[in-house]
């Protein structure tokens, strides 16, 4: 029974992509047995922290891992960024939430991936793969040196079309327009998975709309419990009021009101940079500069 | 034994408690209620009549034989007291703060019939603090037997049902899906009313029972109840999920920011300790007016935390009149005390909205209330014309909460039509060995109901294993053979 009841939450691995996106490993062995595609967790980092949704990017049952990939935006992001190094325990971890991605009967199908979103369509796109469907991969990012996992899509996707918003690598041009460049070269796609930033999401629903081509995204309002209890994740999908985290996270891109999730998501802009400002004044007060060592204590690429 | 009491021989006069100043306490989040010292708690105890047939008894939801717990507290027996609550109520510290007793066992009381009743709940407190503060529980001295039980929830149901087989010699563990165990007591009643302090020392005293805490687990997403009893040794599991999902209005501006539910409120405040941000990560804003939608506990502790954040002005709002609000009274005078607004007969149409998407007003109806229905309860109905707008910035709704869906979305247990787990008179679910009570089974209700709960169902979880209860002990015999004794054939898998 100790399995059960005695989690500790270590973080095993990590690995900087750039300087905003770093990957984590938590050892959670049933957490690592029981998500799939789509599911989240909420994360505090310490006592005094802030419950935060992160997609589970990817997840390793016989290793009794789950993985994150994070942006560091804001205070908490940061903040992680600065303490999660490998042996550190985060002070909680709950999951997985949300209902897992129907992943369909599709044959054909693009997964699109932006900024935050790239890390996170990884397992759907597993996913459709393991289900037997042509995968077509989408994946976004701004220049060429922000670029990871295009190994690990590579292995799973039949066709990997990448954009950089600079044109240093792939196409240039937003994922949407890459999109579109999937449904011209193959008229017989069945399902869209697009995730990323609202705005993103918006424009890849924007963009398969003309053509009827099922579209799913997934929502990422601020949440506090994960559970269904607050309503603060509520999110308007057609003339209804859904919770995207017991309700969701994934819905029909084009069904959602993206416009409602935009402002909803400006809600605590004020407090996020009273807080941002807090941390960064606090980084400076210290004698050490920990900004430096982080990237020197970090564990070797993986293979 | 002195002389019989008689109406004419108490003292007259409930003995009044002590309470913080309302404009000093409205800054704060120190407990309003100070509770009785002991003079005044042996004062109060002689009120009691003792009756032979003591209403009060009945109108406890758990059944208390509360004459012999005051008088012991009288004869300042203050452990014989506690034993004599403890015996069917878990959490008397708990529950003398926030049990709604004049709707219970106090608005039942013989004395309330000539002069203000007995203050049961104030002695049930004094009893209860007593007990934290000496460190009482009662600790049986039982054989472990084998059998793990599983609870999903920390709230007072799950606790009670944990403390229950805990009792029984089961080893159990407490599942919660927040980083810290309590449920409503937890995240919900604010401080003010229920100290986090009280709340510790209940779990504490379980955690002294053997009863383990594992939080930060889901269950349905992390394991499904139905694994626990088929992959991870549970003989038998308690589900006390509560009543989540709290209602929106559904009217025109429910989405715009500044609009948020008294769970999110409250959660972010007390769970989150947002009152402290910026020294926490959680942030909490408010507005300079605030108006509260609603007008129960859940209300009253909505309106009241947003007074102590530094709103200007609070506000709240209600179809009905002060006589329907459910909240307990004692909350409604309080919050009256400190400078809180009451609108009743007042009904929001639309939240309005400037063009940041942010609350700039309600637009209300009045409403005035027509002839009983069927219930009994007279419906409000709005005034034709009688629309007005008022300013407010940040609008909080209040109005319940419908059945979480996790448990449902993720087992087969058997649902109601309103999405409620389905139990039996022994609280039995649909599946074997798995038991259910509390918010979750009848919807939003109150403490000392789920508290129940949780011990019925511990009562039919140990006749499922074949433990000796003493509830059957007690109850009828069967073909001459006593309950308790009954020979029970159970098959021990695993
Ligand atoms: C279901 C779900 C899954 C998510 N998965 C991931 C993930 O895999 N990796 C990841 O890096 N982030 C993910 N996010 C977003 C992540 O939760 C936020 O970036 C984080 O809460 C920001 O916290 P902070 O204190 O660092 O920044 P804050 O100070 O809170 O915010 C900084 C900036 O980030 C924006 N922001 C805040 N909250 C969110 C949000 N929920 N979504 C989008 N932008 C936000 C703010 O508008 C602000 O501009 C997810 C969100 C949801 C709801
Ligand atoms: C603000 C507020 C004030 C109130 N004031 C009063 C009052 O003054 N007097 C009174 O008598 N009653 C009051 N009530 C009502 C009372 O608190 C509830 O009826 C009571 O707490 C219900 O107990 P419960 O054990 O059923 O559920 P809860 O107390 O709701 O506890 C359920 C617990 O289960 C956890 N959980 C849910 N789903 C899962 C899952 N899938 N896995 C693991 N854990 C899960 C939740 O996080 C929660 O901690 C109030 C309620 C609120 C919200
Ligand atoms: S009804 Fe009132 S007076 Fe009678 S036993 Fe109960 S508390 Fe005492
Ligand atoms: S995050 Fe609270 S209900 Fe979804």
């Amino acid at each position: 029974m100790a399995h059960v009841t005695d989690f500790r939450y270590s973080i095993v691995a990590r690995e900087d992509y750039s300087d905003v996106t770093f990957m984590l490993e938590v050892c959670h062995p049933l957490m690592a047995r029981a998500a799939r595609p789509g599911q989240f967790v909420i994360v505090m980092s310490h006592a005094d922290g802030e419950r935060i949704p992160l997609t589970i990017a990817d997840f390793d049952a016989e290793a009794g891992t789950v993985t994150l990939v994070i942006q560091a935006v804001g205070k908490t992001t940061k903040e992680m960024q600065r303490t999660c190094r490998v042996g550190a325990e985060l002070y909680g971890i709950a999951g997985p939430m949300g209902i897992p991605s129907p992943l369909g009967h599709a044959k054909k199908v693009v997964c699109v991936g932006g900024g935050l979103g790239v890390a996170p369509v990884f397992p759907q796109a597993r996913g459709f793969k393991e289900a037997g469907a042509y995968v077509i991969g989408v994946l976004g990012f701004r220049n060429r040196d922000l670029i990871f996992w295009e190994d690990k899509f590579r292995a799973v996707c039949d066709e990997l079309i990448l954009c950089t918003d600079d044109g240093s690598a792939g196409m240039k041009g937003f994922v949407s327009q890459g999109v579109l460049r999937a449904i011209s070269d193959h008229a017989d796609i069945e399902e869209v998975v697009a995730i990323g930033p609202p705005l993103m999401m918006k424009a890849c629903a924007d963009a398969t709309r003309p053509f009827g081509i099922k579209t799913m995204v997934s929502l990422n309002p601020i949440m506090v419990d994960g559970t269904g209890m607050c309503g603060g994740c509520r999110v308007k999908i057609g003339d209804k009021v859904k919770f995207a985290c017991v309700d969701g996270p994934d819905f029909d891109g084009h069904q959602v009101d993206f416009d409602d999730l935009l402002v909803r998501l400006r809600r605590y802009k004020e407090e996020e940079r009273v807080a941002l400002e807090r941390f960064n004044e606090d980084c400076r007060m210290r004698t050490v500069p920990e900004g430096a060592k982080v990237v020197s204590d970090l564990p070797r690429a993986r293979g | 034994m002195a002389k019989k009491r008689t109406i004419r021989s108490i003292p007259q006069e409930r003995t009044p408690v002590r309470e913080l100043d309302p404009v000093e306490r409205a800054t704060n989040f120190e407990e309003v209620n100070c509770g009785y010292d002991e003079s005044e708690a042996l004062l109060e105890a002689e009120r009691c009549l003792f009756c032979p047939e003591p209403r009060c008894v009945q109108g406890c939801p758990v059944g208390i034989d509360i004459p012999t717990f005051i008088q012991k507290l009288g004869a300042k027996d203050y452990r014989g007291a506690y034993d004599t609550i403890a015996n069917t109520n878990l959490l008397p510290a708990v529950c003398g703060r926030v049990c709604p007793q004049e709707n219970q066992c106090e608005g039942v009381c013989i004395v309330g019939e000539s002069l203000a009743p007995v203050a049961i709940g104030r002695l049930e407190r004094f009893v209860g603090d007593r007990a934290i503060a000496e460190g009482w529980v009662n600790v049986p001295l039982v054989e472990p037997n084998g059998f793990r039980v599983g609870v999903v929830g920390s709230g007072p149901a799950g606790m009670a049902c944990a403390a229950d087989m805990a009792k029984a010699g089961c080893e159990v563990t407490v599942f919660e899906a927040f980083h810290q165990p309590g449920g409503v007591l937890r995240y919900g009643i604010p401080d003010f009313r229920l100290p986090n302090s009280v709340v510790d020392a209940e779990i504490e005293n379980l955690k002294k029972l053997g009863v383990r805490f594992q939080c930060n687990t889901l269950v349905g997403r992390l394991f499904t109840i139905e694994q626990m009893i088929e992959e991870l040794g549970f003989h038998a599991v308690f589900v006390g999920t509560g009543a989540g999902y709290p209602t929106m209005l559904g009217i025109p501006g429910d989405s715009l920011n500044g609009v948020l539910s008294a769970n999110e409120l409250l959660t972010r405040c007390n769970l989150m300790r947002a009152r402290d941000f910026p020294n926490v990560d959680t942030p909490l804003p408010l507005g300079k007016h605030v108006a509260v939608v609603g007008a129960g506990n859940t209300a009253m502790d909505a309106l009241r935390v947003c007074l102590r954040l530094g709103a200007e002005k609070v506000s709240c709002v209600y179809r009905r009149t002060r006589a329907e609000a459910p909240a307990r009274a004692e909350e409604i005078h309080h919050a009256e005390q400190e400078g809180i607004e009451f609108h009743w007969l007042t009904n929001p149409v639309e939240v309005l909205g400037d063009d940041q998407g942010n609350v700039r007003g309600m637009r209300c109806v009045r409403m005035e209330l027509a002839e009983p229905d069927a219930s009994g309860r007279r419906r409000p109905v709005p005034v034709a014309g009688s629309e007005f707008d008022f300013e407010v910035d940040e609008v909080v709704y209040a109005i319940g909460t419908n059945a979480n869906p996790i448990i449902g979305q993720t087992s087969s247990i058997r649902l109601n039509r309103w999405g409620y787990l389905e139990a039996d008179a022994d609280l039995a679910t649909s599946l074997a060995g798995v038991f259910a009570g509390g918010d979750i089974v009848t919807g939003a209700a109150t403490v000392i109901e789920a508290m129940g709960a949780g011990r019925k169902a511990a009562v039919g979880m140990k006749r499922y294993l074949g433990l000796p209860s003493e509830e059957d002990a007690a109850a009828e015999t069967e073909f001459g053979i006593p309950g308790g004794r009954r020979n029970f054939a159970r098959v021990r898998v695993a």
